[in-house]
């Protein structure tokens, strides 16, 4: 005779479902979660984002192995890979994409040390700086198209203001728009124009979390500006100047707006940047599935660019920093 | 902490303030000289030396921009679909943000993670891709097509549960002993409370749609449709290069565009720079 059977023992409560156990342990996991309404909270931008983003997403991908060459949807043929191999003879693609790591180049290093140098000026506690950062914003927050209207005026190589300027310190005229050497530098100048007033303001928290304390130190020590600009200030900017060059990059590679208003890829492609070509290649020519492929690769790029400067950024920080 | 004024020092603040006005002149300077031309009379807006302030003040390129060209039907889209696009932002996400920030429901994190990630991904890689989506819904040409796609966004979401996560839980919580339905909840104690980060994401969108030149190219394929900042660059791309354009018009179309963003940036300058800092979006 068991002992189990001898004394049966009654349970403490009686089961309150006699579903299987998958269904309990579902029900038990989903009354946890007595907030239900949270649900309806984010279903319009979860509906949102499903259709202007995940789907998208998955279609793009798909859309680059097909041949889809009108707009709209129909039967677009299947053709594998064929997109991607096209892409690798393809020269006009290869020179877009040459041309914006050249913008990116020049723009990145110049702007983030112009705006550096401003928001080192900015943080000497001079009176008026909330005016001045009020005006060196103006252009962050301009539109696209009514600065390069403007620009295009200021360039002009007879009755340009810029020329006006260069020719007072005896620069012959210079025809920044129409020559294939200098249409992408004045690109680059009306960026640099255009973003300096972001980078300054970032800088400037970057600056402003430094403690003075070090400064304090550095100078009891004998150290002068210049060597406490290299010694403190620029390696504790560190975290600063990885987030403007990453974000700079991603942004630098993305640029379309003064390319299509001002010179239009010219001149003889020139400044034919690669957001500027996959816009001509899918809107103009009507390649989707090429032009989507085209995006992947620069999507690829983009974020290979992104992930060696991260992996750099962390070797660094357990080399250099405290 | 006062400081003492060595030589060095002023010489030091000369030069700060030097540098300051110089970049706040290069700044300024196109913004002068857009206003200004578009006072000039055609014709006589390039001369040389070229002159900052007009001779004259001469209204007729905004008289032609709003009797000739369609400034007027540009502006009115513009606002339409700015204002749309600001409100629905304003609702979408902030009813998501409370959802994610003070709700607990069975997957909440990792739903947030995704819209995290999403965050990520490049608008090359989308905008193809959703312009065949807007023109399998019939929506080109639509003021749907112009607004849906911007009503909504995980950075909005993100910013504004940022802000939500810091209203103490007693608030919550006291509303809700009350009595008071959690949509009560949000719109009576959640949406007063966090004015600033609502504000910071209002202008951000605005600032966004209103100068957004890309999406309106592919939608808005209809004159009557344009918003300004496309109005603006069709009217500066010229058929053929032999066509002098008429340079005040322009200046006075970009005068336009400008004015409104430049007139909320004055006054909200603060929400226009958090946002801007915040988003890490470079011009």
């Amino acid at each position: 005779m068991s002992q189990s059977e001898a004394i049966p023992i009654a349970p403490a409560y009686p089961p309150r479902s006699s579903g299987n156990p998958f269904r309990r342990a579902w029900r038990r996991f989903w009354s946890r979660s007595n907030e239900k309404a949270g649900y309806l909270f984010i279903l319009p931008s979860l509906i949102h984002i499903i259709a202007f983003l995940f789907i998208p997403l998955v279609f793009s991908f798909f859309l680059s192995f097909r041949d889809w060459d009108r707009p709209g949807f129909q039967d677009a043929p299947y053709i594998g890979l064929e997109n991607y191999e096209f892409m690798r003879e393809d020269s006009r693609f290869w020179d877009a994409m040459r041309n914006s790591a050249y913008y990116t180049l020049l723009s990145v290093p110049l702007g983030m040390a112009i705006s550096l140098a401003i928001a080192l000026v900015m943080n000497q506690k001079l009176r008026g700086v909330y005016l001045f950062r009020t005006l060196f914003f103006m252009p962050v927050i301009s539109s696209w198209v009514a600065v390069s209207v403007v620009w295009i005026t200021l360039l002009d190589p007879n009755a340009g203001i810029l020329n006006y300027l260069l020719g007072l310190v005896g620069i012959e005229p210079i025809n920044w728009l129409g020559n294939r050497n200098t249409a992408m530098p004045a690109i680059v100048i009306i960026s640099i124009w255009k973003g300096a007033g972001f980078q300054m303001v970032i800088w400037l928290a970057g600056l402003q979390a430094i403690p003075k304390e070090f400064y304090e130190a550095a100078s009891i020590d004998g150290a002068n500006r210049w060597q406490a600009f290299w010694r403190i200030t620029l390696p504790l900017l560190a975290p600063t100047t990885f987030f403007l060059a990453i974000t700079g990059v991603i942004g630098s590679f993305q640029v379309f707006s003064p390319v299509y208003v001002i010179t239009e890829g010219g001149p003889r492609g020139a400044t034919d940047v690669a957001v500027y070509h996959i816009y001509r290649r899918a809107f103009e020519e009507f390649d989707f599935g090429y032009a989507a492929a085209q995006a992947w690769v620069l999507f690829a790029v983009i974020f290979a660019l992104t992930a060696a400067q991260l992996w750099y950024m962390r070797r660094r920080r357990d080399e250099v920093i405290l | 902490m006062t400081t003492e004024l060595t030589p060095r020092i002023v010489i030091f603040r000369v030069l700060g303030y030097a540098v300051l006005t110089i970049v706040a002149l290069t700044m300024v300077v196109p913004f002068v000289w857009m206003i200004s031309t578009s006072l000039k009379t055609p014709g006589s807006e390039f001369s040389y030396p070229p002159q900052i302030l007009p001779t004259e003040f001469n209204l007729q390129a905004y008289d032609t921009l709003f009797t000739e060209v369609p400034f007027g039907r540009y502006f009115l889209n513009t606002l339409f679909v700015t204002s749309a696009t600001v409100a629905g932002q304003l609702l979408i996400c902030s009813m998501a943000a409370y959802g994610f920030a003070r709700l607990n429901f069975v997957g909440r994190d990792l739903i947030f993670l995704l819209y995290l990630a999403t965050m990520m991904i490049p608008f090359q890689i989308t905008l193809i891709p959703t312009y065949l989506i807007i023109v399998g819904l019939g929506w080109v040409n639509q003021y749907t097509g112009l607004i849906i796609p911007g009503i909504s966004s995980a950075f909005g979401i993100f910013l504004l549960r940022q802000a939500f996560l810091n209203v103490p839980r007693d608030y919550q919580d006291a509303a809700r002993i009350d009595g008071a339905s959690e949509w009560v909840v949000f719109t009576r104690v959640f949406l007063p409370l966090n004015g600033p980060a609502l504000a910071t994401l209002g202008v951000f969108t605005f600032m966004g749609t209103w100068t957004d030149l890309l999406w309106p190219l592919l939608v808005a394929r209809r004159e009557e449709m344009r918003t300004l900042e496309l109005g603006l660059a069709y009217f500066n791309a010229r058929p053929n290069a032999f066509i002098q354009p008429n340079w005040p018009l322009l200046m006075a179309g970009a005068v336009v565009v400008m004015l409104p963003v430049l007139i909320i940036y004055f006054f909200a300058q603060r929400y226009f720079i958090q946002g801007i800092a915040l988003s890490g979006v470079k011009g």
